[in-house]
């Protein structure tokens, strides 16, 4: 077993403490918003998961967050199910598809699983309209609004964001622990070199459609915290377009680390509003070159760029190249 | 009977369109083993070039020449510019270089020509031509006609021209194909040229039936993908036939099968894909690759 360093676990209670303090000291609008940070940041932790650690490229696990809040949004709207038996079932049942997918996906190598789940991802709402009794098809189905519980002096926005970044610390938390040790290993083994893996005795039926399983629980509680927070669900919800904007948090904020997750996170829900100080017209323009640009020059992302900024500021590499060469004269 | 006919042709019409856009990505993936997720929206992307034109007052066949040469153009300088600096990169970050190729060109159109549906104006005659005492679309006759002909001059250019050969060599083997002489570089930016072309004529041939809007090819290139997935990925052919059968046979089920009907059609293109992946990967026409450990 890995032991935590202690670093570490100082950033950890430093997000503990910012998360925590944050709602009390941005204006009140924002509260909402990070809600949606909380919920793109457990969706994209499973891409990192998936995608970054695992090397299976999804372009689809907007259909999980589908999936997971209509899970929510049915059971609340039909048989009046409160939320917390909701998204633990939303969850669930994520995970169930999510190893059925995940079965297929072992029989589709690389560029092929992008393809079958970029198609999963544009046919989603059309699933969702098409099955009209269960889903309210084109209108969507609308929820009630949450509200604190008795007894809690904090009001429905801040009760809505500890609830949600508690769930995301859990999802996190939980993550950490898969990951590291013996999954995490055969995780990055089966991505970097299936061949030599399965030869050392990982198996890779189990833990790749774990992983994608996961992915797809992390993806359906995100989902179910969407439907929670718009108090609304429809096939517009959960377009294309979301799936697409999960793998650009993933991308930007960095695919290899938790911590991109959060910072993907954040990237996803306050980008719209510099991409339209940019261009206003054309929001997406600028996603699409930041992309593109971001891939040329910081394949690793945000945190990853980051990363090596500070290492490079901590052990300059002139410094050391200069202590290395230095010629000794007697 | 009278209407079956109709909707086998109506379908080999869709089917065609398909048919060219998988060519497209087919191109592509052989050269250079990538699938370009931007290629309905480049297709897109044109077809409003082509619009823009006709607004300007050239005649629709005229704009619908010129609006093929600046594809090409274009094709030839996304290589250059966007692709070949990540072309030895990994598998994620082709991906998603081409990814925001697509949500470029999509916000790009958008923010050019607005997100209302435009009407786009057909280049055939509207009224319907008999034959056999069956009456067909002129329009999906000339679909068909268009699209096959474009194809036949791709393959033309591929079997008979020096140029194509050289394009041939360079995709299959690149380094032999530097040593001959042949700039594999530009081969394959002409590949993206030629694939760019091809895209356009469909979006131009569907534009009159889908109307024009920034989303129009988001569900035909998921059409495109079944399609070469079903002739197999390598193959050109596979992707004509691919496309055609996929077309006819979507079409019918649309039709025909009160459960699919409309709103399912992606989903069982969805489930092509899946259960030819799953079963035979090669697809129809393509060879089964095999790997060396």
């Amino acid at each position: 077993m890995k032991r935590t360093s202690s670093g570490t676990l100082l950033r950890v209670a430093l997000a503990v403490a910012v998360v925590a303090i944050v709602p009390w000291i941005v204006p009140s609008f924002l509260v909402f918003d990070l809600v949606f940070v909380a919920a793109y940041a457990i969706a994209i932790l499973g891409l990192v998961i998936l995608t970054g650690m695992n090397g299976q490229i999804s372009l689809g696990h907007g259909a999980f967050m589908a999936l997971g809040g209509y899970v929510v949004a049915v059971l609340a709207h039909g048989a009046g199910w409160p939320y917390w038996i909701g998204v633990p079932l939303a969850a669930l049942a994520c995970g169930a598809v999510g190893i059925v997918i995940g079965l297929v996906a072992l029989r589709l190598e690389g560029v092929y699983l992008a393809l079958a789940t970029f198609s999963l991802a544009v046919a989603t709402p059309s699933f969702l309209k098409h099955f009209k009794s269960v889903t309210g098809g084109f209108g969507g189905l609308s929820l009630n609004p949450v509200t604190a519980p008795p007894g809690v002096p904090l009001d429905a926005q801040h009760w809505l964001y500890y609830v949600s970044w508690g769930v995301a610390g859990v999802c996190f938390l939980l993550s950490a622990l898969l990951v590291r040790g013996k999954f995490g290993r055969a995780l990055r083994a089966l991505r970097d070199n299936p061949i030599a893996a399965v030869s050392f005795g990982v198996n890779p039926y189990v833990y790749k459609t774990l992983a994608f399983a996961w992915s797809a629980v992390l993806a359906g509680i995100a989902g179910g915290f969407f439907a929670i927070a718009t108090a609304y669900v429809s096939p517009d919800t959960f377009s294309f377009a979301l799936s697409i904007t999960l793998l650009i948090g993933a991308v930007l904020g960095g695919i290899m680390t938790f911590w991109g997750a959060l910072a993907g996170g954040v990237v996803i829900e306050f980008l719209p509003l510099v991409a339209q100080q940019v261009n206003a017209a054309a929001p997406s323009v600028v996603y699409g070159v930041a992309l593109i640009l971001v891939m040329m020059f910081v394949p690793d992302g945000i945190v990853g760029g980051l990363l090596r900024l500070v290492r490079t500021a901590s052990f300059p590499p002139s410094a050391a190249s200069v202590a290395v060469e230095q010629p000794t004269r007697e | 009977m009278h209407e079956l006919a109709q909707q086998i042709v109506s379908g080999l019409a869709t089917g065609s369109i398909f048919a060219s856009l998988a060519l497209a990505l087919v191109l592509i993936y052989r050269a250079m083993g990538i699938i370009n997720f931007a290629q309905g929206e480049m297709a897109m992307f044109t077809t409003y070039i082509a619009w823009q034109l006709v607004q300007l007052g050239l005649p629709i066949w005229l704009a619908f020449g010129a609006t093929l040469v600046i594809a090409f153009a274009g094709g030839v300088a996304l290589e250059r510019i966007v692709i070949r600096p990540v072309e030895r990169a990994n598998q994620l970050t082709i991906v998603i270089v081409t990814l925001g190729l697509f949500i470029a060109f999509n916000g790009l159109a958008g923010w050019f020509w607005g997100y209302i549906v435009k009407s786009f104006p057909t280049p055939f005659p509207t009224s319907p031509i008999q034959v056999g005492g069956i009456g067909f679309s002129a329009q999906d006759l000339g679909i068909i006609v268009v699209s096959l002909l474009t194809l036949g001059l791709i393959t033309l250019f591929f079997q008979k021209t020096k140029l194509g050969l050289a394009m041939r060599a360079a995709a299959l083997y690149p380094e032999q194909s530097r040593v001959m002489g042949i700039r594999v570089g530009w081969m394959l930016a002409l590949g993206w040229g030629l694939a760019a072309v091809v895209g356009a004529v469909a979006g131009i041939m569907i534009a009159p039936v889908t109307f024009l809007d920034p989303n129009m090819m988001q569900s035909v290139i998921v059409y495109a993908f079944a399609s070469a997935v079903l002739g197999g990925i390598e193959s050109p052919v596979g992707a004509v036939v691919g496309g055609l059968v996929l077309g006819v046979v979507i079409n019918l089920l649309g039709t025909y099968v009160e459960f699919i009907g409309n709103e399912l059609r992606l989903a069982a293109a969805l489930a092509i894909i899946v259960l030819v992946l799953m079963v035979k990967p090669s697809g129809l026409f393509g060879r089964t690759v095999v790997h060396r450990v």
